[in-house]
């Protein structure tokens, strides 16, 4: 940008005055923030946080407490199960709407609506639809089924997929949305080449469309996957965490301890395990999309 | 599946003709409805179950449409029901609710757009590697952050107020945000930038006068993508306010998760709808643009 060149400072003042608040966010809270949890992570900090050091003892401890193990493994299955299925269906509703249907606006709209809901209120509705004195169970009793039993948030084993269910719900028609903006940009020449060669339409699928819908599928990995490991709200509305400890997940541990326990230690620690998971995930995903040849700022 | 290509393929017959109840429509078409109506049945049981009476939730089914209509679950889930501490329904936290999500729109926009303006056109030094720490600061669980923020809002006097919360909105808004924008503005010709600055315009005049103008589209869908994501914030509301200033999320989530008292499903059921009926509002009236706020979303970094 051609600009007056009194001073390098002041060049472009105005630019740089718009920017300060994403200077001071980026700073302030995202390093500097994160910076903070981390190193108050390895000290003794109790109702109020306090630089005495203990090194990796707030992680110990966190790593022998029951409910985090619980919470841990509860994120596993929901977060694997979630990824799975997720993407199943998202990608087979995308692949039905793409067939030139009719009516595929309406069809849209009813399988993204849950995406406008919050989790609280997706919470809610499947609590109540799941309970077994008026929902599901007890209809299909009344059907003549005596001995018919789901109560996934009244038994500890299976509590967990009832949370999936509602997760399900309200996420999957958002992959479906992406799939099929990835599925639309498919040049239709490739389906043309497919079928000269007498190819079934699920070959051309899996073989064809699917690698070349490789950068769809791994933005909306890391979105599900960023999203799964910030589930919190659901939990809470849904199950409250239980029965018992059975629907713990790592950020309502977080939360209860920095704001219920007064043991911020254990929720430093806590959140900077999450803050590894995701790390796990973005910073691969960044060096495929970035690294390498440098694209994009 | 086929059938896609068949009207492309330029042939002496042209396009085969197709029975409308073919297999394979039945089957798409069958396969479709079926999916249609389980997404859209909790919606439906939620109304339903908000226009019963309790005597008769207790012998029905949920499934069932009423019998008898009654408003009154609306009514009392809206000024009556109990919250844990106090007994004046969803209507404070609905109004906490407006009362945040406004300026937390208005702020978390304009900071955004004259931002990504910046970025887009005014680049300065050192302006991308900022800009690099915001997205990928859009991937940090909040968890990390809460508590740093706890501190420094009690240390500017601002934790527990409503102010305090849309600081904390526009902060977390302010990564997408400033990605919609800036991709929004490096996207319009650049001619118009250079003929706007050969005629003297500075950097706020030809944000006000050429930018603005062009670029209302997506002051829209980031209008959307704002007032869903902050209606239906939970966490930040549940941190950083006091319970007398509680958002809707929270105060729903009490009413119905409160242990004392008789539940009564139908006030529960209402009042979860009408939380959930802002959003739905929205994003059954902007349509295509909900869906390209979320597309937006969805390529950040």
């Amino acid at each position: 940008m051609a600009d007056a060149r009194p001073s390098q400072l002041f060049r472009n003042k105005s630019a740089k005055i718009a920017a300060i608040p994403m200077i001071v966010t980026a700073l302030f809270v995202f390093v500097g923030g994160t910076a903070w949890t981390i190193v108050y992570s390895f000290t003794k900090s109790g109702l109020l946080p306090r630089l005495k050091w203990v090194g990796l003892d707030q992680y110990e401890r966190l790593w022998s407490t029951k409910r985090w193990i619980v919470s841990i493994e509860n994120l596993m299955i929901y977060g694997l199960s979630m990824l799975v299925l997720v993407f199943v269906i998202g990608f087979i509703l995308a692949a039905l709407i793409d067939q030139k249907i009719r009516f595929e606006n309406t069809i849209r709209t009813v399988i993204l609506y849950p995406y406008a809901l919050s989790f609280v209120v997706t919470g809610l509705v499947w609590q109540w639809i799941l309970n077994p004195e008026f929902g599901i169970e007890s209809i299909v009793r009344s059907w003549g089924w005596e001995s018919f039993a789901f109560d996934p948030l009244y038994n500890a084993d299976i509590a967990i997929f009832g949370v999936l269910i509602a997760g399900l719900w309200q996420g999957s028609g958002l992959v479906m949305v992406l799939m099929l903006a990835g599925l639309r940009g498919i040049d239709q020449e490739v389906w043309k080449a497919a079928r000269v060669d007498g190819i079934p339409a699920w070959k051309t699928y899996i073989f064809i469309v699917i690698p070349m819908m490789r950068p769809v599928f791994i933005t909306t990995l890391v979105l599900v996957v960023t999203g799964i490991v910030k589930i919190y709200d659901l939990i809470v509305a849904q199950t409250g965490g239980g029965p018992g400890i059975s629907t713990e997940v790592p950020a309502k541990y977080v939360y209860d301890m920095m704001f219920q326990a007064n043991n911020l230690g254990q929720g430093f620690a806590a959140s900077t395990m999450m803050l590894l998971t995701v790390a796990l995930v973005v910073i691969p995903w960044a060096f495929l999309e970035f690294g390498g040849s440098k694209k994009r700022g | 599946m086929v059938d896609i290509t068949s009207s492309q393929l330029s042939g002496p017959q042209g396009p085969k003709p197709r029975k409308a109840l073919s297999r394979r429509n039945i089957l798409l078409y069958g396969t479709l409805f079926v999916v249609t109506v389980y997404y859209a049945l909790p919606l439906y049981v939620m109304i339903v179950t908000s226009l019963k009476g309790m005597p008769e939730i207790r012998l029905g089914n949920i499934f069932s449409p009423p019998v008898e209509v009654t408003f009154e679950p609306w009514v009392k889930a809206w000024a009556q029901a109990c919250t844990g501490l106090t007994c004046d329904g969803l209507s404070t936290g609905f109004w906490n609710s407006v009362r945040i999500t406004i300026p937390s729109v208005i702020l978390s926009i304009v900071i955004a757009s004259v931002n990504g303006y910046a970025l887009a056109n005014w680049k300065f030094k050192g302006a991308d590697a900022f800009f690099t720490i915001l997205i990928f600061g859009a991937f940090i669980p909040y968890q990390v952050m809460l508590y740093p923020i706890v501190i420094m809002l009690r240390e500017i006097g601002l934790y527990g107020s409503l102010t305090g919360l849309v600081i904390v909105h526009t902060i977390f808004g302010m990564p997408i945000l400033t990605l919609l924008f800036r991709n929004y503005f490096t996207s319009l010709p650049e001619e118009l930038f250079k003929a706007a600055r050969v005629d003297g315009a500075g950097f706020w005049g030809i944000y006000f006068r050429i930018m603005v103008p062009m670029s209302l589209p997506i002051f829209t869908v980031a209008m959307i993508l704002q007032v869903t994501g902050i209606w239906n914030d939970f966490l930040f509301g549940v941190v950083y306010t006091r319970p007398e200033s509680y958002p809707m999320t929270v105060s729903l989530n009490n009413i119905v998760n409160s242990t004392q008292g008789v539940k009564e499903y139908n006030v529960n059921m209402a009042a979860t709808i009408i939380t959930g009926l802002v959003p739905l509002t929205i994003y059954f009236v902007s349509g295509k643009l909900f869906v390209r706020g979320i597309a937006a979303g969805a390529v950040k970094g």
